[in-house]
């Protein structure tokens, strides 16, 4: 019963998907302790930021149906608004709830307002509408520069508790040390976790409902008294706020940000491929989807360094798997999953327990 | 002919640059089920698209209980108490039946809010539908697709259902379950526009019968007239009630 409202009663229905689930969740909080290095733990904090941002853009894409590229828009003013509020008003608690207040607030009014006067118009130029904003928006945040610290971008201390030099006990705990890296580790857990479930608990309210409605069918949803736009809109604003509140996280865990850190269009393609590969709308889709393609970019060329020392005397074969050519290898098993799973991996697990 | 609750007068309807209705008259009486007769294209599926407001007429009016629907949206008339069954099992696939379901009990936000009562007798109409409460409405069976389309229309009560060809592509047994439920359904009093194309099917429940061609209403009167005359079956539809059974 607790699971049931937890999950808001939608849960994995398959049980592949499950131990998948179980052991991307169980590998995230462990990281620390059993990958240890500040490369596991980084991967494992952008998995989680990345997480809350692919599903935040699946309750747009794969929910209500809407295609837009300035999910990255709203991902930058979060980072933005924490990166601003803590480099003018120094490392406070009041800073982070000031940056992430104000990053919401833009966020609202911007997604408002392009919800409002653009999804009326036909999907297609919806898409190009919310690019050309996107775009128009990276070149501000780079030309505002006594603000946003231009392409240089802003690099600021966070709160005692978060940072590098706080320790929490003079002791390690399992050989790792308690200091400010791991709680700010563990706090980004915590709220991929609940923001994650308040996603599942909207995509499963009666709201949702409506949003899968119209992405079906929109004049059918509006023939039942659905005013679509409407609920567009509340869908793009509730996907804004997610994607701020992602982008808080990211400054917060990178302590810095920059226009190519939470505002470049290659972020975008790479939710997009994310929200693909795990499954459009199946938010458990972000968690797989985000936590391959993160792992996939940190370590295929490691894993690539490793297959071509392996393959030193096999000549043509060595130069094919050499580390520069991986992001070849990245584009070609990108192609191969999408083609392999059309729906998704969640889509392809669910519908292969639908017939077991 | 009781007063009517819906009426269109003189409807011209465009689509983009094309000329579908041209002054379309129609009357549907409270509590009466009328069949909109006519062969692919004359423009029967537009009436109905035109009440329902997806495209709104370039002249003339349409009344429900007295109140011109013209200018009012999709949703606006909805609200006024008109349900609508697209043709071609219009179902959100990927919902299940209870999903289908909720969508249009606007007051309830799970299946345990509908009213008992009426789910109970929806389910007596179409048992399928409490086998498959659970299930993706997409998995379905074409019939059972329409049976879904049909309850979700009158999961609450309506004051008007207008249903697009509801017979389309079902087996004989689920176009009988269909007649069955429509007669259940004409019991409670509900008022149906219901367009057709199996004179047959539209024979069995229709009280009164319009006949379109080319986006006009060419003959109006009684189903029984109608049925009864096989040279105006001829001469409306091309063919005689006898040769369509």
């Amino acid at each position: 019963m607790i699971l049931h409202r937890l999950f808001s009663g939608d849960f994995p229905r398959s049980r592949v998907l499950l131990v998948m689930l179980l052991a991307i969740v169980a590998g995230l909080v462990l990281t620390p302790f059993i990958f240890p290095g500040a490369k596991a733990l980084n991967v494992a904090a952008k998995a989680c930021i990345f997480i809350v941002l692919v599903a935040s853009f699946d309750l747009l894409l794969g929910y209500t149906g809407i295609v837009s590229f300035a999910h990255t828009m709203f991902f930058g003013i979060g980072a933005y608004g924490v990166a601003i509020a803590l480099s003018h008003f120094g490392p406070t608690w009041a800073g982070v709830a000031a940056g992430v207040a104000a990053a919401l607030a833009v966020s609202l009014v911007l997604s408002l307002v392009i919800g409002l006067f653009s999804l009326r118009v036909k999907a297609l130029f919806y898409a190009m509408i919310t690019l050309a904003v996107a775009t128009a928006f990276q070149t501000l945040a780079s030309q505002l520069s006594e603000l946003t610290g231009g392409e240089d971008g802003l690099t600021f201390k966070v709160p005692e508790l978060l940072s590098p030099g706080f320790s929490l006990s003079e002791h390690p705990f399992l050989g790792v040390s308690l200091d400010g890296r791991l709680i700010s580790f563990y706090l980004l857990i915590a709220a991929t976790v609940v923001l994650f479930l308040l996603m599942l608990r909207i995509v499963n309210s009666p709201f949702g409902r409506v949003l899968q409605a119209i992405r079906e069918n929109e004049f059918r949803a509006e023939a039942l008294g659905y005013r679509t736009v409407v609920y567009r809109t509340l869908s793009n604003v509730l996907s804004a706020a997610f994607a701020t509140l992602a982008g808080a996280l990211l400054a917060l865990w990178l302590r810095y940000n920059g226009p190519d850190t939470s505002l470049s269009f290659e972020i975008m393609i790479d939710i997009l491929l994310m929200v693909v590969i795990g499954g459009m709308g199946t938010l458990y889709g972000s968690v797989l989807g985000a936590t391959l393609f993160i792992l996939v970019q940190n370590y295929l060329q490691d894993l690539m360094k490793f297959a071509s020392e392996g393959l030193g005397k096999v000549p043509l074969l060595r130069d094919l798997v050499h580390p520069d050519r991986w992001l070849l290898w990245l584009g070609i098993l990108f192609v191969l999953s999408v083609y392999r799973f059309p729906t998704g991996i969640v889509g392809k697990l669910r519908t292969a327990a639908r017939k077991s | 002919m009781s007063t009517p609750l819906l009426k269109l007068e003189a409807v011209h309807t465009h689509i983009g640059a094309y000329h579908i209705l041209h002054g379309v008259d129609l009357e549907v009486a409270h509590g009466e089920l009328t069949v909109l007769l006519g062969r692919n294209g004359a423009g029967k599926t537009t009436t109905l698209r035109t009440i329902m407001g997806l495209w709104h007429p370039s002249a003339g009016r349409v009344l429900f209980d007295g109140e011109d629907l013209g200018a009012l949206g999709t949703p606006e008339i909805a609200h006024r108490g008109i349900s609508y069954v697209p043709e071609n099992m219009g179902i959100f696939a990927e919902l299940t039946v209870a999903e289908n379901m909720l969508l249009a009990a606007r007051g309830a936000k799970r299946p345990e809010d509908i009213d008992p009562k009426r789910l109970e007798w929806v389910f007596g109409l179409f048992p399928a539908l409490k086998r498959f409460w659970q299930h993706p409405a997409g998995l379905l069976s074409g019939g059972q697709k329409q049976m879904v389309a049909v309850a979700r229309a009158i999961i609450e009560p309506r004051k008007l259902l207008l249903i697009d060809e509801p017979s389309k592509g079902l087996a004989p047994a689920i176009i009988q379950n269909m007649v069955e439920a429509f007669r259940e359904l004409k019991r409670t009093d509900t008022t149906i526009l219901l367009v057709e194309q199996n004179f047959n099917f539209a024979r069995q429940l229709g009280d009164r019968v319009a006949v379109m061609d080319d986006g006009r209403v060419v003959h109006a009167g009684t189903m029984a007239a109608l049925a009864g005359d096989e040279g105006l079956q001829q001469q409306l539809l091309g063919l005689s009630l006898a040769a369509h059974q």
